[in-house]
Parts: structure tokens; sequence; C-alpha cells
């Protein structure tokens, strides 16, 4: 039995462990440290079951609180990472190619190292009670991202995407520091738990909501909801693959952890409730609709997931605007659950077509369920699980957020919601529709796919399955 | 015990087609085990319709439940009663008729298979659901192979079709999707479910009340999938492109889901919003018989005239439902029963008719009876029975639908100041629209027979062969099927009339 925090130190370790390694040990075959990565990080994996609860002064310090959901999100954030690395393996040559070097492999061991130091900082992120806490935590997820949105840096794309993402992190920081000081100003504490107790008794003052507001559109940033989501599709379209589907779940992931707590106590407020429900219900409605109806005309797959990601914050965010109703936590926690397993699904299968293919416009999945029925599958299985269809993870989250919703009378987003999931059927299908109806090109070279991947695609596709007839895997945890 | 063992047998009958489509995908002949499979799941049916009366004869029985999410009163029940195994005997007879009548496609034919084999699975784990939220579930099973067997292998404008349809349906199952979540939400805090069974008795409980959204939403989603007019654009089209299995699938099978959801689900939980909108209904299916009616008169080609008049004929249907009486009740579950065989049979034979003559334009063909005189039988007796002629099971259900119909609602007719009142309501008007109805599909269904079987042949179709083989024994079938039930139709009223309205 060991302290949750040494879970964090851990994955630090591991990843100047690995940079080490990198420098000293491993000269020719960097995917070593990619393996290197994946087994240390499955074993804090499993090492997250065997945590005491936090120590007492810890715990009471309000800095760091190891709850279900922190716990929960921890292990989300170590799973994403091993699934990132999986997708650096088989993109590695990609990257390569864009990088400078005297050998063919110099430069591409951080990028299997960098994830490991974002995943701290998301399982910081995970526990953070304190907008201190929080910010440091997202700074590491940020800044360590720049990096990893930038890295083929003979590529234009990904170096417009890196600055983009750049300047509008940091931006986003800007907003996030200066409505902590509000708030701080306001109540005297960064503490969560007592800005709660502070809010309790002190009148709603327009200083109080404007800092909520500003930290509310940081937020909005870092889960990509409308209006804060237009670096999404030129980021997540530059960035390398791995990276993309890195930043589109694990970092929207821990924006809406975040979130989550830092409603917990405002919502607490009856005063509150009545004027942040609207808003967030504006956010929500905004966020479906730019989403699904920007996704529709899209014709590069990456870029597609890029806003169907924006799609699926909007859903999340219905169930962030229900908030009330017994089911809503729960209903968010699965849907992103679900979410991180179709969403890499594609990515997994992405990565190894555009490779072979050459690029990754939804033309080249032409014919995939006869160049590669097994593949052709699994993004049949994502993709009518991002659609929504019965008996996959994607649809029961659907599904309890919808009835959160309903729960609590928001029948304008549940209206909007069901009129965008039709949309939503539009535009995934036709992924599947390139794959089955058209014909693959005459000289579509063989695909290949690595060991490990075949490995992710397999679990990442009976999960969603069993999760999708079984959601008490995931539900009762949170009782 | 084995929690396998206590399961239903009817999760046996689900999981049959499931295990036929992973043969089928691990590389085994594809038609022979699709064949295979849904004899053995018609053959099921059999024995638990002979097992049914000897069990009591009412009531759900093949009973099991498995907590899915307590948290929300979902368990993955199953159960069947004399209703539920009509629709059960009627999925897995058009299965077996739909691969029986299949042509094998150069293009992936594994995969064709499989999709109607999951087509199968979704509609029986749908009418064998007794939890609404896996009845819901079941259903959509079906959505995407129904895309992938249009998209692929349709005929014509096949996308386009392809894509209307599930969008539509998409649409439509999501709605409905609001319905059930409304109608779960409408019960009492503290017990409520999603199980048919238990809701049902919290309505008679009377603890159910100000539920008219709730019906709004159900009739609406269950509206679409069926095809209620003004919801029905997306049919047509889509039958006329999907191949002949997958129309006899969908129009037979699938498309009754939504008919038999509104007469298990809101016949006996919601009869008071039924009743409160049932002018709007009335209006709406009149506008299936009637519109679509002459519609469907005015088409030039079989496929999209087929398509049109199973859309016309739900409105019998909706107006067996929207009478809300045991009688009317009845007659339209058997006519889900009747018009799902009879245009399974025509579907069939209007593929066939595809396959040998390239095209199903009226203008084209003629005299067909002199080449194939069997076909021509065939489709002789498939038309009567989708008008509805005496003999077939169709005219039994259209019979008791017409007058539960009639009798339906508060009579206006009375005795005032010594003058007889004539006057009638619009129960009965709408009934007296859709008597007017099986006139006009006597007239379209006719009149095809006349310009596909009878006058002057055109030379390219002097040496086509008639109907042999599979196709032959399959519609032999589904007409022998109907002209018994036909003729004995207190074999159906027997199992389906108990089940009705409490």
């Amino acid at each position: 039995m060991i302290q949750p925090l040494a879970l964090e130190i851990c994955v630090v370790c591991l990843g100047i462990f690995l940079l080490m390694a990198d420098s000293f040990l491993v000269k020719t075959d960097k995917s070593a440290l990619a393996y290197g990565a994946i087994v240390g990080l499955a074993g804090v994996f499993v090492l997250s079951f065997y945590t005491l609860p936090a120590a007492p002064d810890l715990a009471l310090s309000g800095f760091y609180v190891t709850d279900t959901l922190g716990m929960f999100f921890k292990r989300f954030a170590l799973l994403a990472t091993i699934l990132t690395v999986i997708l650096a393996i088989d993109h590695a040559p990609v990257v390569a190619r864009f990088i400078p070097g005297s050998t063919p492999q110099a430069g591409v061991g951080e990028f299997f190292v960098l994830p490991v130091f974002t995943c701290a900082g998301l399982m910081w992120m995970a526990s953070a009670a304190d907008f201190i806490m929080i910010f440091c935590a997202l700074e590491l997820v940020t800044i360590s991202i720049y990096i990893q949105v930038a890295y083929m840096r003979r590529s234009v794309a990904s170096l417009e995407a890196g600055t983009k993402y750049l300047i509008l992190g940091a931006l986003s920081t800007g907003f996030l520091v200066y409505g902590i000081t509000w708030i701080f100003g306001m109540t005297g504490q960064t503490g969560l738990m007592q800005i709660g107790e502070v809010l309790q008794r002190i009148p709603i003052s327009t200083g109080l909501l404007f800092g909520i507001g500003l930290v509310l559109v940081a937020l909005g940033f870092k889960i990509a909801a409308a209006p804060f989501q237009f670096w999404v599709p030129d980021v997540y379209q530059g960035a390398p693959t791995p990276v993309t589907a890195y930043l589109s779940v694990a970092s929207k992931a821990a924006g809406f952890v975040v979130l989550l707590r830092v409603l917990e106590p405002l919502l607490a407020v009856p005063a509150l409730q009545a004027k942040l429900f609207p808003v967030l219900s504006l956010l929500a409605v905004l966020t479906l609709l730019y989403g699904n109806l920007a996704a529709i005309p899209q014709t590069n797959f990456k870029r597609l997931l890029g806003y169907s990601s924006i799609a699926h914050a909007g859903y999340l965010l219905v169930g962030v605007a229900s908030l009330g109703a017994f089911m809503a936590g729960r209903a968010i926690v699965f849907y992103l659950f679900g979410y991180l397993l179709m969403t890499f699904l594609a990515f997994l299968v992405l990565v190894p077509v555009a490779k072979a293919s050459g690029g990754d416009e939804i033309s080249h999945f032409n014919g995939l369920g006869r160049r590669s029925p097994g593949l052709a599958l699994a993004l049949l299985l994502s993709m009518l699980s991002l659609a929504g269809i019965p008996f996959t993870a994607g649809f029961l989250g659907k599904f309890f957020i919808f009835e959160a919703a309903m729960d609590q009378q928001n029948y304008v987003l549940v209206v909007i919601g069901v009129v965008t999931v039709a949309c939503g059927f539009y535009y995934y299908l036709k992924v599947v529709r390139a794959m089955y109806w058209q014909a693959p090109p005459e000289d579509a070279p063989e695909i290949v796919v690595s060991a490990p991947s075949r490995v992710a695609i397999i679990c990442l596709s009976a999960l969603i399955l069993i999760l999708g007839v079984y959601p008490q895997a995931i539900l009762r945890m949170f009782p | 015990m084995n929690p396998l063992l206590s399961q239903s047998p009817l999760l046996f009958l689900i999981v049959v087609p499931l295990i036929a489509a992973a043969f089928i995908m691990a590389g085994s002949n594809a038609k022979f085990t699709a064949l295979l499979g849904s004899s053995v799941s018609l053959l099921f049916v059999c024995i638990l319709l002979a097992a049914y009366p000897k069990l009591g004869g009412t009531g759900y029985q093949f009973w099991s439940s498995v907590p899915v999410v307590p948290q929300l009163g979902i368990s993955f029940t199953l159960g069947a009663d004399g209703l539920s195994l009509v629709m059960l005997a009627l999925s897995t007879l058009v299965t077996v008729a739909a691969v029986a009548v299949a042509r094998t496609p150069e293009k992936n034919p594994q995969w064709f298979y499989a999709c109607l084999m999951f087509i199968s699975a979704g509609v029986i784990g749908a009418f064998a659901s007794v939890d609404l939220f896996f009845f819901y579930m079941f259903h959509e099973l079906a959505l995407i192979p129904t895309f992938l067997l249009i998209g692929i292998w349709g005929s014509g404008d096949r996308q386009t079709a392809a894509w209307k349809a599930t969008i539509y349906l998409a649409l439509g199952s999501f709605v409905l999707m609001l319905g059930l979540i409304g109608l779960y939400l409408v019960q009492p805090e503290g017990n409520r479910t999603f199980d048919l069974v238990k809701i049902t008795r919290l309505a008679e409980a009377g603890l159910i009340t100000d539920a008219s959204w709730v019906y709004l939403l159900l009739l609406i989603g269950f509206g679409i999938l069926v095809s209620l007019f003004p919801f029905h654009t997306w049919a047509p089209q889509a039958y006329a492109s999907a191949p002949a299995p997958a129309a006899m699938l969908h129009a037979g099978v699938l498309k009754k889901f939504g008919l038999y959801g509104l007469i298990r689900i809101a016949a006996p939980i919601l009869p008071d919003a039924v009743r409160e909108f049932s002018n709007v209904l009335l209006i709406l299916l009149v506008g299936n018989i009637l519109y679509i009616g002459y519609v469907t008169i005015a088409q030039r080609k079989l496929d999209w005239m087929l398509g049109y008049s199973s859309v016309m004929h739900m409105g019998y249907i909706f107006l067996g439902f929207a009478a809300l009486n045991t009688v009317s009740l009845t007659g339209a579950s058997m006519m889900l029963f009747a018009h799902g065989l009879s245009i399974a049979a025509l579907f069939a034979l209007s593929g066939e008719l595809r396959a040998r003559t390239g095209t199903l334009d009226f203008a084209e063909l003629g005299g067909l009876a002199r080449t194939m005189p069997a076909f021509g039988l065939f489709f002789g007796f498939a038309a009567m029975a989708a008008i509805g002629l005496p003999g077939f099971v169709g005219f039994a259900g259209e019979l008791l639908v017409f007058f539960g119909a009639f009798s339906g609602g508060k009579s206006l007719m009375s005795v005032a100041g010594g003058h007889e009142i004539f006057a009638l309501n619009s129960y009965q008007i709408a009934t007296i629209c859709a008597v007017w109805g099986v006139v006009i599909s006597a007239v379209y269904m006719l009149r095809a027979y006349r310009k596909i079987f009878l006058g002057t042949q055109n030379e390219r179709w002097s040496g086509l062969p008639d109907l042999i083989g599979m196709p032959r024994i399959a519609l032999t079938v589904l007409i022998a099927v109907m002209l018994v039930t036909g003729f004995v139709p207190q074999l159906l009223v027997k199992l389906i009339t108990p089940a009705l309205l409490p």
C-alpha cells in the first residue's frame, strides 16, 4: 500500500529516467523508450489500485483530494497516455521525416517521453482542489503539449498548430489567472472547499461573478467549448496524430474534471445556480451546434475528429448544465470514458491507414472494408459508438446525459441534442460509406499494424461493446 | 443455479442469428449458414408457440431478468406473451423467406448475409424484450445493417436512399428515446423503472398522470419509424432501392416495431393521452390511407408502388390503434402479422422480377403470365392478400379494425325531440375513409397485375424462367400461412387478445 501522491512521483521519475536513458542508454532503436514508458505507466496503473487514503495533513490542506473521481481520472490519464505512446510508436517514422538529424531516429526519443510528463500533470489535475494547484497542474500539461504539437519542426502545419496553440493557450492561462485573482480577492481563499464555505456567508458580488466568468472562459478553451473552440480544427489537423488524440481526449477530460471540481462549491449556492446554469446551457447549445454543423462538410478525417471532439464537448456540457440530476455526474464520467475508448480506437486505425495511404483524408479510407477487414470493423465500431448506436459505450453515454437533462427539464438542450445527433450520424457514416461503399484504389498498399496497436485495437473494441451492455462496470465505482 | 441455465429460452433465439453471423464472417458458406440459422430460429419459435398454451396461455412466459443499471431500473428482461410470440413467428418466418430468396451478391457475400442476420437478431430481441430500454436498443441494432445493405447492394439511386432513410430513422429513434426517458420520468419517484410490466401496473394504479407530452414524443418517434404521414418520405425510396431481402425484412418486420410499440406501450399505459390526441392521429392516418393511396396509384414502377403501398397500409393499423378498444387492437395486431407476410411476399416477387428483367417499369413489362405462369399466380395471391380479400388473414385483420374503429369514440347518433339525429364521430369518418382505401389498394394492386402479367408480351421477355427452387418454396409457405390464418383467424385471436388491454 502506498500514498496516492507516490503515483505522480513515480510517473515524474519514470519520465526523468526515460530522458536519461534516451541520452545514454538507447542509441539505435528509440522505440525501446516507448515500451519502457508503456511498461512503467502500466505499472503505475496497477499500483493505483493499492493506494491508501491520502495522509490526513495532506487531505486537510485542501490541496490534494483523492476521492473516487480523482482516482478514476488518474487511471484515465494513465490509460490515455499508454494509448498515446502506442500511437506514437506507429507514428514515429512520419515524425522522424520532419525532424532533421544525423541519424534517422535522432530526436524521436523525446516524442515518446514527453507524454509521460503530461501524464503527471493530468494526474495532479485530477486531484487538484485548490486554484493554485489547478493552475500549476494545468500549466505542466499545457507546456508539455506545446512542444508535442510543434514537434515536427520541418512541417509547416505542425509549426502553425504549435504557434496557434501556444498563443491561445497563453491567452486562456491569462484568463484563468486573472479569474483566480478576482475570486481570491472576493473570498480571500484559493482552496475550493474554503471558497465554498465563504460563499455561503457573503453576498454574490459582481466581482465574484466576473472572476467565475473568467475561469469559465479559460476552462472553455481547455474543453474546446464554443465560442472558445476556434483553435481546435487547425491545431488538431496540424499536430502529430498521437498528440491530436492525446489533446482531444486527455486534455479535454482533465478540463472537465477541473470544471466539475470548480463548479461543485459554486453550485452549492442557490443564487449562483440560477446564474450559472443558463450560462452553461448556452455554452452547451453553442458547442453542440457549432461542432456538429461544422463537421458536416469536412473531408479530412483528422479535422473531422477535431470537430467531433467539439461536438462531444457539447454533449458533456449538457450533462454539466444538468448537474442537479442524480445521474448527471455519473453520466459525464461514463461519457468521458466511452469517449476515450472510441476516439483512441479511431486514431489507432487512422495512424496505420494514413501511413500506408499517405494522407488522412476520408477518401484515403476508400475500400478499407476490403483492404483490411479487421481495421475497417474496428473503425466501424468506433464511428457507430461516436454516433451513438446502441450496444456501444457511446450510446449509453448519450442516453445517461439525455436522461439527466430531461430530469432537470432542460428541454431546449435535449431538443438541440437530438437534432445534432442526427447530424452526427451523417458525418460519422460518411467514413463508413468510404470504407464499405467505395472501391479501394487500384494501387492500394498493404496496411501494416504493429503488435501493440493490434492489442490496443482489440481491447478497446471489446471494452466499447462490454460497456455498451454492462455500464455498471464504470457506474458502480460511483455509488 | 447456473445463471446461464436460468436464462430464458428467448435468449437462445436472439443469439442464434448472431452466431450465424459470426460463422458467416469467419468464412463458412454464407447462404447455407444463414438459412440454417434462420430455420433453427423458426423451428424454435414454433416450439415456443406449441409450449405457450401448456404454460397457461396468458401473460408473459419464458421469463428471465438480469439487472443492468439498477440506478435507473434498467434490466435485461426477456419474456413473451401471445402478441410477442406472433411477432416472433412473423420475424423468423420472414427471415427464412428473405434468406431463401436472396441472390448471393458478387460483392462481399459474407457481409450481405451477416447484415441480414443482424437485422434478424435485432427484431427478435426487440419483440422478446420486456424492458423498454432493451426493446429500444435491439431495434437500433438493425439500423446500420440496413444502411449498409441499401448502400452497398441496392439498386437505382441507392446512396441517396440509404442516407435519407438512415438519418431519418436515427432522428426518429432518438425522439423515441426521449419518449421512453419521459415515460421513465413521469413515474412516481422512488420506484421508476423501464420494465413494461411494472409500468403497466403503475398505470393501472393511476400513478402515471399528466403524460400527454410523453405520448406525443412516442407518437412522433414511433411514427417516423413506421412512416406515419407526413414522416413517410424515407420509406418508398429506401424500399425501392433496397435489395429484396432487406426490403422484406424492413417493411415486413422491422417497421412493425413502431406499431407494436404503440400497441404495447401507449395503449395500456397512456390511454388518456391517446384519446386526447386521437383527432390528430386520425387526420394523419387518413393522410396515410387516402393521400398515400392516391400517390400509390400514380406510381409507374413496381418497386416504388410497393414502397408506397406499405406506407399506406400502416394507416389501417394506426386506425386500429387509435380506436383503442379490444376489437380494434386485435385487428391492428393481426394486420401487423398479415401485412408483414404479404409485403414480404410482394417484395420477394419484385426482387425476383428485377433479377429476371432488369426493370420494374410497368410500361416495359406485360404479358409475363404466358412465360411465367407460376410467378403470375404467386403474385396474384400476394396482391390479393395485400388488398385484404376474404380468405387471407389481412381480411380478418381489416374487418376487426373497421368494426372496432367504427364503434370507437362516443357515438353522436341520438334521438332528440322525436327526430333521429344522424351524425358521425371522427372515428367513424376515418373508418369510412379507410374502407375507401381498400378500393384504392384494389385499384393499384390489380392494375399492377394487369400491366405486368396480362396484355401483349414484349419480345424481350419470351425466354424468362419461371419461379423455381427455394424462392418458390419460400413464397408457397408465406402464402400458405396467410391462407391458413385467414381461414382460421381464431389461431391468432386466441394468442393476441389476452395480451392486449387489461
